[in-house]
């Protein structure tokens, strides 16, 4: 198998080296790549159809998400709070740090399989991917920047001029493309091939261990209410009981009825042995202590989810080795392969 | 049976000689497109609009200053007398008070004809606000969006008023939101006081008076001690369902 993966590796690689011969070529912005739906997943929600995808914009759009000259002081990037080692969440970081210092509010979210997502920031604040950078780019307590200074920035920075002109067909620099090559890279990180996704697809007769396959079973009656397969997330925003009263209204700073005070939206629970500390203010540092506060911490609020007060005790009952079941299965959600992708890596 | 068809045949003459006089006459068939070009005057009542120095007074009695207005007009359809319109695709314009340029916009491409009025969109269509990343007016760099709760920021009014209860007296009016319960997308008819005629060869002026005070009156009487400071939402509301009937009026016409 890993001599295959080699072989396939080092094939795709000849085929990029091949495709760079067409850089230069004027006529066509870049050469095309695809956007590929794992078998096990539905349609994605974004389909690059106004924002073709190309060699030359997904490179920009990665070189990008590294780059410094994005925030006001030079000193961070996208991939400072978005690292790739911890599935591009922050790891360790209840919450997100920015320039001068200056600590946010909410936790960094992980970024993989973006483009079935529908609402972005833990509040559904942003309807689009496209403009999902835009917050932390301006924030002044993230990256403090406008979006005037980032592309007279870029276009006095070689070699962004030309890499726009590869991308889009001729250099100026706008903040469509921007927000364009940026989702072009942030679109492509899919991650599907987790322990999880290999079983159901059946490869390579992958199979989980008895204590997986128990936690599996426990999960989909317990959990998947909210973590539905195969993304983890119904997409939906509630209140799991982290406090009587929230101190961050998270879905109400949108709908602002009142009703949705504490409610957040629902992560994806990939790759979440990868993503800690845990909810929206990073307050559990295991997943321990997640599936604990479900067993015995949830606190009645008028927002808590219907489905975490069936009981008269709010929560979900779980022994000790029910959690630790789960545990074992959400680990089979753990994707080395998305992470470990040169694609995305570092710059 | 013969004398209908004799009759109708009669009369379908009499119709073609009628029309075939009507086209042979001195009017010429109007063909091609034409452009107009609009020009916005901002105005406090019957006062001219002077930002930063000038002190108003609204429909309450509260007195007030003006720092920074700027708003969407989008979607534009020329109206003709027949009830018959014409939209022009991608028409968003964004006028800022503070910036003469952008009080004077062309609309290109109107097929040529004579128009009675137009109708058109305070804001951003809610498409348009979901859309994705957008350039020329609607570039977020503009700082008309919102990037906490993505959408445009249908009109902005900013000011003091001795009434304000925020910090430094100031007013802010950030009208927008484009999906239920807070949508504050309006569409509104301006008449034209004299027909604007759009010729491929002609250079048409409509000059239209945007009106501060619009805001603050109308369905609502709006107190700066009651509403201060808003970014969207119900206040927002109040505010859009006032200036739809106000806010823009049509002076005159230079064909």
């Amino acid at each position: 198998m890993k001599r295959l993966v080699i072989i396939f590796s080092a094939l795709a690689g000849w085929l990029v080296a091949g495709q760079s011969c067409t850089k230069n070529d004027q006529a066509t912005p870049g050469a095309a790549i695809s956007f590929r739906r794992p078998a096990n997943f539905p349609v994605a929600a974004y389909n690059f159809e106004e924002n073709t995808l190309t060699k030359a914009g997904f490179e920009l759009g990665h070189k990008l998400f590294y780059e410094d000259a994005l925030s006001a002081d030079n000193s961070v990037n996208c991939g400072t709070c978005h690292q790739p080692f911890a599935a591009f969440a922050n790891l360790d970081h209840s919450v997100s740090h920015g320039i001068n210092n200056c600590f946010g509010t909410r936790n960094a979210p992980p970024l993989f399989n973006l483009a079935w997502q529908k609402d972005f920031m833990w509040d559904g604040g942003v309807g689009h991917i496209e403009l999902s950078p835009l917050n932390a780019l301006t924030n002044p307590c993230e990256m403090g920047n406008t979006l005037d200074r980032i592309t007279a920035t870029l276009s006095q920075t070689a070699p962004y001029p030309e890499l726009f002109r590869e991308a889009f067909g001729s250099p100026v620099i706008n903040s469509q493309r921007l927000f364009k090559a940026l989702t072009q890279f942030m679109g492509m990180m899919v991650s599907a091939s987790s322990k999880y996704d290999k079983v159901m697809r059946k490869e390579n007769g992958a199979s989980f261990s008895p204590d997986e396959q128990e936690g599996y079973r426990l999960f989909q009656q317990k959990c998947a209410v909210c973590h539905q397969e195969p993304l983890f997330t119904d997409g939906s925003f509630r209140s799991n009981g982290l406090d009587g009263y929230s101190k961050d209204p998270g879905r109400d700073t949108i709908t602002a009825t009142g009703a949705d005070r504490g409610k957040f939206r629902v992560p994806s629970l990939r790759n979440i042995e990868l993503t800690r500390p845990y909810m929206h203010d990073g307050r559990f540092l295991t997943l321990e202590a997640v599936l604990e506060h479900y067993h015995a911490g949830v606190k009645q609020s008028p927002a808590l989810d219907p489905g975490l007060k069936k009981n008269p005790t709010p929560g979900i009952p779980l022994t000790p080795k029910e959690q630790s079941q789960i545990i074992s299965f959400l680990k089979t959600l753990t994707d080395n392969e998305f992470i470990h992708d040169h694609r995305f890596a570092e710059l | 049976m013969k004398t209908f068809i004799f009759r109708a045949a009669f009369g379908v003459s009499l119709a073609c000689i009628l029309f075939s006089c009507k086209k042979t006459g001195t009017t010429p068939v109007i063909t091609g497109t034409g452009k107009v070009n609009l020009e916005f005057q901002h105005v406090v009542g019957s006062q001219a609009l002077q930002l930063n120095t000038q002190t108003y007074t609204n429909a309450n009695g509260d007195d007030y200053k003006v720092t920074t207005f700027k708003y969407y007009v989008s979607n534009f359809s020329f109206l003709k007398a027949d009830g018959s319109k014409v939209s022009i695709p991608e028409s968003y314009l964004l006028v800022n008070a503070a910036d003469n340029a952008s009080a004077l916009q062309t609309i290109e491409n109107i097929p040529a004809g004579d128009y009675t009025g137009v109708e058109l969109t305070l804001g951003v269509d809610e498409a348009r606000n979901f859309a994705g990343a957008q350039t020329g007016s609607l570039d977020p760099a503009k700082g008309m969006f919102w990037s906490w709760n993505t959408g445009y920021i249908f009109l902005m009014f900013e000011g003091t008023s001795s009434k304000s209860s925020q910090s430094a007296n100031q007013l802010f009016f950030h009208v927008g939101g484009a999906k239920d319960p807070a949508n504050a997308v309006r569409r509104t008819v301006l008449t034209f006081p004299t027909v604007l005629r759009i010729r491929s060869n002609s250079d048409p002026d409509v000059h239209i008076y945007t009106d501060v005070s619009a805001l603050f009156k109308g369905k609502t009487t709006i107190s700066f001690a009651a509403v201060s400071g808003f970014h969207g939402g119900a206040n927002g509301l109040l505010v859009a369902d006032n200036y739809v009937n106000g806010l823009l009026r049509v002076d005159h016409i230079h064909n």
